[in-house]
């Protein structure tokens, strides 16, 4: 479904992306792990359309979609979640959800239920301030769920969340694939990385290692967690 | 001519988002007036309204008595259809002791090429009285229009005022806005004015309230956005004089047209060590990551920043 070849980004004379190559097939949860600073948000930007490219290619459903803009890109079934999403004043949860109108309200409803928010009490509030930090990254799944997108990247959707909304998060983004849509899992969590099909490591803006989840977790663990050089993968690695 | 301009401003009434059916309801207190001259007026059990007719305008007299819980809104239209003219409404408003009334107010220039509307409104809430008022403008595309809304608000011990003026349909043309709340022990006032700025339009809006009763409470707040080469001042004031005093002033300008120019000049002052006055003031472009995100489900940018601007300005 996402094929990315040879994605290259430099700034300030630093390879950020280097011939970054990685698919996502069709209906899996493709995790990506990397430690803080390795690539993982650029190349979610540079998918949407948020950044451009120095180089390399984005396949979509066999199309180049490398140079259109972002919400050429959403129309074709591309969305991404925000590590940290952007509030919005005076736009209701049932606003935010409906956007474009994919989904009917009763989905809404299943939707917002489906990441633990009773939609009673959330449809009518304001996708603003007042909702702390992990309702609003529930909402912004839900949001996602809500239009139904063909592939879904979520940057790091388990950061900075309570233990308590971390399992909702989770049961949102596999209710989303039972629908249809394949996700991009961004985490620097190797946790996180459990409910994943496959999992790929990026190092130094390149993916240095792609696997079942167990095998990628484990190898994580033992060398990125303890790795004292981030951003330069040893040699062999 | 008289049935001819009501049901003109009827119509206009209900373009604008009025509620028709609330003019024609008798147990519905209303007051329609067009230039200088009462179409309607409609009193209901606690509530007394006289008018004047003077050469430019109209006296109201505006009484919710004693105790008075208003049930339904009481609705307000001041319009003026022609393309030319000046409409004066001088508001003379009392709620008395623990009265409770909500008022809606439409302002309605359609056609305004050279058209100016003043209110100048005095008004006195009552001990444990609470008041709400919004103002809701419809100005048309021309923007020949200079609307000088003033009113001087003092709220008693425990009363309430909250009021909430809109001019985002249509152009502003020229707006001078001075709205000033004085508040007693435990009295809360909140100004709130939201105000949509496209092609030449001049924006000035100055909010002040003074705490001065122990406990009472306040906040100036104003949301504008600006377009084209429109351009806004925004005087935001509030003066913590007694003990356990709290105010706030929040003030957000949006500048979304190369030549708009926005500026906010708050004040906050305090004259009683157990009070507390706090201001926050945003002024700039649209937030890009609110834009990129709605485009990421689909938005093109125009109605992204459709939705961002219809959201701040939400009544």
């Amino acid at each position: 479904m996402l094929e990315v070849s040879d994605l290259r980004l430099i700034r300030d004379g630093k390879a950020i992306l280097n011939d970054l190559n990685l698919r996502v097939e069709r209906g899996e949860i493709h995790g990506l792990l990397g430690v803080n600073g390795t690539g993982k948000t650029t190349l979610a930007n540079i998918i949407m359309g948020l950044a451009a490219p120095a180089g390399g290619r984005i396949l979509f459903e066999g199309e180049d979609i490398t140079r259109l803009p972002v919400w050429q890109r959403a129309k074709r079934g591309i969305t991404l979640a925000w590590q940290e999403p952007a509030r919005f004043e005076g736009l209701t949860v049932r606003d935010y959800l409906q956007l474009n109108g994919r989904a009917d309200p009763a989905e809404l409803e299943e939707n917002l239920a489906s990441v633990g928010l009773p939609p009673g009490q959330y449809l009518d509030r304001f996708v603003d301030s007042t909702l702390s930090g992990g309702e609003r990254k529930r909402i912004e799944l839900a949001s996602v769920m809500s239009v139904k997108p063909k592939l879904a990247i979520l940057d790091e959707p388990d950061s900075g969340i309570d233990m308590v909304s971390l399992p909702h998060i989770m049961n949102g983004i596999t209710q989303m694939v039972k629908g249809g849509s394949s996700v991009l899992l961004i985490t620097h969590n190797d946790s996180g990385a459990e409910i994943a099909d496959r999992v790929s490591v990026i190092c130094a803006g390149k993916i240095i290692k792609s696997g079942s989840p167990k095998e990628v977790s484990q190898w994580f663990k033992s060398n990125c967690r303890v790795c004292l050089t981030p951003g330069m993968p040893r040699e062999g690695v | 001519m008289v049935v001819k301009e009501y049901e003109a401003l009827l119509q206009a009434y209900g373009r604008a988002g009025g509620d028709n059916q609330a003019l024609e309801n008798s147990e519905v207190g209303n007051l329609l007036i067009h230039g200088n001259k009462v179409l309607k007026a409609n009193q209901v059990k606690g509530l007394k309204v006289e008018t004047e007719e003077f050469a430019s305008g109209v006296k109201v007299h505006f009484l919710v008595e004693r105790g008075a819980r208003i049930k339904h809104p009481v609705h307000l239209c001041f319009g003026l259809l022609p393309q030319e003219g000046l409409q004066e409404i001088i508001m003379q408003v009392k709620a008395e002791e623990e009265s409770k009334v909500n008022v809606l107010a439409h302002c309605i220039f359609p056609s305004a090429v050279k058209v100016i509307h003043k209110m100048d409104a005095e008004l006195e809430i009552g001990p444990g009285a609470e008041f709400n008022y919004r103002e809701t403008h419809y100005h048309g595309e021309f923007g020949g229009i200079e609307v000088i809304p003033k009113a001087k608000i003092r709220i008693a011990e425990r009363g309430v005022w909250s009021s909430n003026f809109t001019l985002i349909q249509g152009l502003v043309g020229k707006l001078d806005y001075d709205f000033e709340a004085s508040c007693e022990e435990k009295a809360v006032a909140e100004l709130l004015l939201k105000a949509y700025g496209k092609n030449n339009d001049e924006l000035k809006v100055w909010e002040r309230i003074h705490l001065n009763g122990r406990e009472s409470r306040g906040l100036a707040k104003s949301r504008l956005v600006l377009s084209d080469r429109a351009k806004a001042e925004v005087r935001g004031e509030t003066y913590g004089n007694a003990p356990l005093a709290r105010g706030h002033v929040d003030c957000l300008e949006i500048v979304n047209g190369d030549e708009a120019l926005a500026s906010a000049i708050p004040v906050v002052q305090v004259r009683n060590k157990q009070a507390k006055v706090t201001h926050e003031a945003a002024i700039g472009s649209l937030d890009k990551k609110q834009i990129q995100t709605l485009m990421a489900r689909g938005l093109e940018e125009a109605e992204a920043i459709d939705v961002i601007v219809s959201g701040i300005l939400r009544g």
